[in-house]
């Protein structure tokens, strides 16, 4: 057993726990983005930050995917945290603004203002989908390709995946991409085909911003038959 | 087919380090870029999903899944470079091979591409083709460049290229002198030793140029083949228990006369050729 204090309260936890296990543990809130329980930790969105060490050896470090150390000290409000936090959600909100659990995280953190320039991604690399994909649905169909400005999410060689299973567990799990699949109407949300059944996108040469990897669209060949 | 020749490369590399590497590399050494159905096979046979593998293929630069051409024109355009006019150098290429950046000629010649930065910015701007360096290039240069390598850059002129010299070597186990006057190879006395692979045992001639790679011999050695090397004089097997940083044959060392080792591949047609003059090493 590891102890270590997170905000001035001491707990005691299990070797291999991370800072943002035991945090929650105690109840204090650390965002999250690229976080799901159930996947592993990946630390790609450095939105779930908190502050370890004192004085000037203090630093900042991933809680999703820092280990607990005997006597570690943590902060996961401190003044360092909160500033580094709303610069992370506002460089989210550059990447994806349209992202509705981004615009969310901005509202609840503070974040009144966007210096970036809009980008309109429709990803944010946060390797939710691939892992889902690869640790839930044990498909690995989807994953990343190339590195730095061209890195992208997709299946190999950009065509149809013959082991993807239309789970659609990488639409539901993307933080960023509800805005992906909307067809010819802007103004909803989700097209949710795949998951209603109905089928949203019957032209599909005007589809071609589909947000998911189930190509074809499932909903579609729904609709066909 | 597919299948046999990446089990084959898969028995040469399994469970090493960085075994999906090497095995990417060999393919993209023979094919000049990763066919789809070879990162298929890979995936299938490595136990890999198509989905890791495609993802290492497409992370390294030195990975293509299109074909390049006969030529890897690089140009640099670091920070060194760019200053000093590597951009002008990129455009007279592209305005000359008729293609952009990244792309292959039609006759599948070139294929044209740039980086950043080659660690060579004193010499900049910096233009390397299929791995032989051009310095301070000026755009007036870009055509004599492009002639140069479509005949071959590995036609070396002996007579005016600074990377070629003469090495004298002997047997590092009688010292007797591996020299042989009778057959002259590059203008030089060449080095002889004998030579043994399959029921073939015979002679065979090297030239004794460092950086040239011309050889005679008594039979003809099929490419890709490790021969094993004799001394003539005392009849010892010429081996040190060094394998090919390139290939991963044995080498073949002798002895410099002046100091110092010289380590051939035992591959033929592999320049995996390492020169260590006291201190000093060329690869
Ligand atoms: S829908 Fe396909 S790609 Fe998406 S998680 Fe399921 S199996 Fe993976
Ligand atoms: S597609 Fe969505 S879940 Fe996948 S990496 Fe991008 S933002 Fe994350
Ligand atoms: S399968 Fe079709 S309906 Fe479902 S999310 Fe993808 S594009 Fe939309
Ligand atoms: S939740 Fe920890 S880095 Fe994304
Ligand atoms: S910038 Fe061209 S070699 Fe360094
Ligand atoms: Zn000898
Ligand atoms: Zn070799």
């Amino acid at each position: 057993m590891v102890t270590l204090t997170i905000n001035g309260l001491q707990v005691t936890v299990e070797e291999g726990t991370t800072l943002l296990e035991a945090a929650k543990f105690l109840n204090f809130p650390i965002p999250t983005l690229c976080h799901v329980d159930g996947l592993s930790p990946y630390g790609a969105c450095r939105l779930c930050i908190v502050e370890i060490g004192e004085g000037l050896r203090s630093r900042l470090v991933t809680s999703c995917t820092y280990p607990v150390e005997e006597g570690l000290v943590v902060r996961t409000t401190s003044n360092r945290v909160n500033r580094a936090r709303r610069m992370v959600i506002e460089l989210l909100l550059g990447t994806c603004p349209q992202s509705k659990v981004i615009q969310d995280l901005a509202s609840k953190y503070n974040v009144h203002q966007q210096r970036f320039r809009q980008e309109y991604d429709d990803c944010i690399l946060c390797g939710l989908c691939v892992r889902m994909c690869a640790e839930q649905m044990m498909a690995k169909a989807i994953g990343f390709r190339g590195r730095g400005e061209t890195r992208s999410i997709g299946t190999p060689f950009d065509i149809k995946s013959d082991v993807c299973r239309f789970c659609g567990g990488c639409i539901y799990i993307c933080p960023a991409c509800q805005l992906r699949c909307t067809y010819n109407q802007p103004e909803r949300a989700v097209c949710g085909g795949c998951a209603n059944i109905s089928a949203p996108c019957l032209e599909k040469s005007k589809f071609d911003d589909m947000m998911c990897y189930m190509d074809p669209c499932v909903a579609c060949e729904i609709r066909k038959d | 087919m597919v299948s046999e020749e990446v089990s084959k490369l898969l028995e040469r590399h399994e469970g090493k380090q960085g075994e999906l590497i090497s095995i990417l590399e060999e393919i993209q050494a023979k094919y000049s870029y990763l066919p789809q159905e070879y990162l298929r096979e890979v995936a299938v046979q490595t136990g890999r999903s198509l989905t890791d593998v495609y993802g290492v293929a497409t992370f390294y630069k030195a990975f293509s899944l299109q074909p390049r051409g006969k030529h890897l024109v690089s140009v640099c355009l670091g920070t060194a470079c760019h200053v000093r006019g590597g951009p002008a150098i990129a455009e007279e290429m592209e305005k000359q091979l008729g293609i952009k950046a990244g792309q292959t000629t039609p006759d599948k010649e070139f294929t044209l591409e740039t980086v950043n930065c080659l660690g060579a910015c004193a010499i900049g701007p910096v233009v390397v083709v299929d791995g032989h360096y051009f310095s301070n290039v000026r755009t007036g240069q870009v055509r004599e460049i492009l002639e140069k390598s479509r005949r071959g850059l590995d036609v070396v002129e002996v007579d005016t290229d600074e990377r070629i010299f003469p090495v004298e070597v002997s047997c590092a186990r009688c010292n007797h002198s591996l020299m042989d006057a009778e057959h002259i190879i590059d203008g030089h006395p060449s080095v002889r030793v004998t030579v043994s692979f399959g029921q073939k045992h015979g002679w065979v001639c090297i030239s004794s140029l460092w950086g040239s790679y011309n050889v005679i011999s008594k039979y003809e050695i099929p490419f890709d083949t490790i021969v094993n090397i004799f001394c003539p004089h005392c009849h010892a097997e010429l081996i040190g228990g060094a394998l090919c940083g390139d290939c991963g044959a044995p080498m073949v060392p002798m002895i410099v006369r002046g100091g110092g080792v010289v380590q051939l591949c035992s591959r033929r047609g592999c320049k995996g050729h390492i020169l260590d003059l006291d201190g000093t090493t060329f690869d």
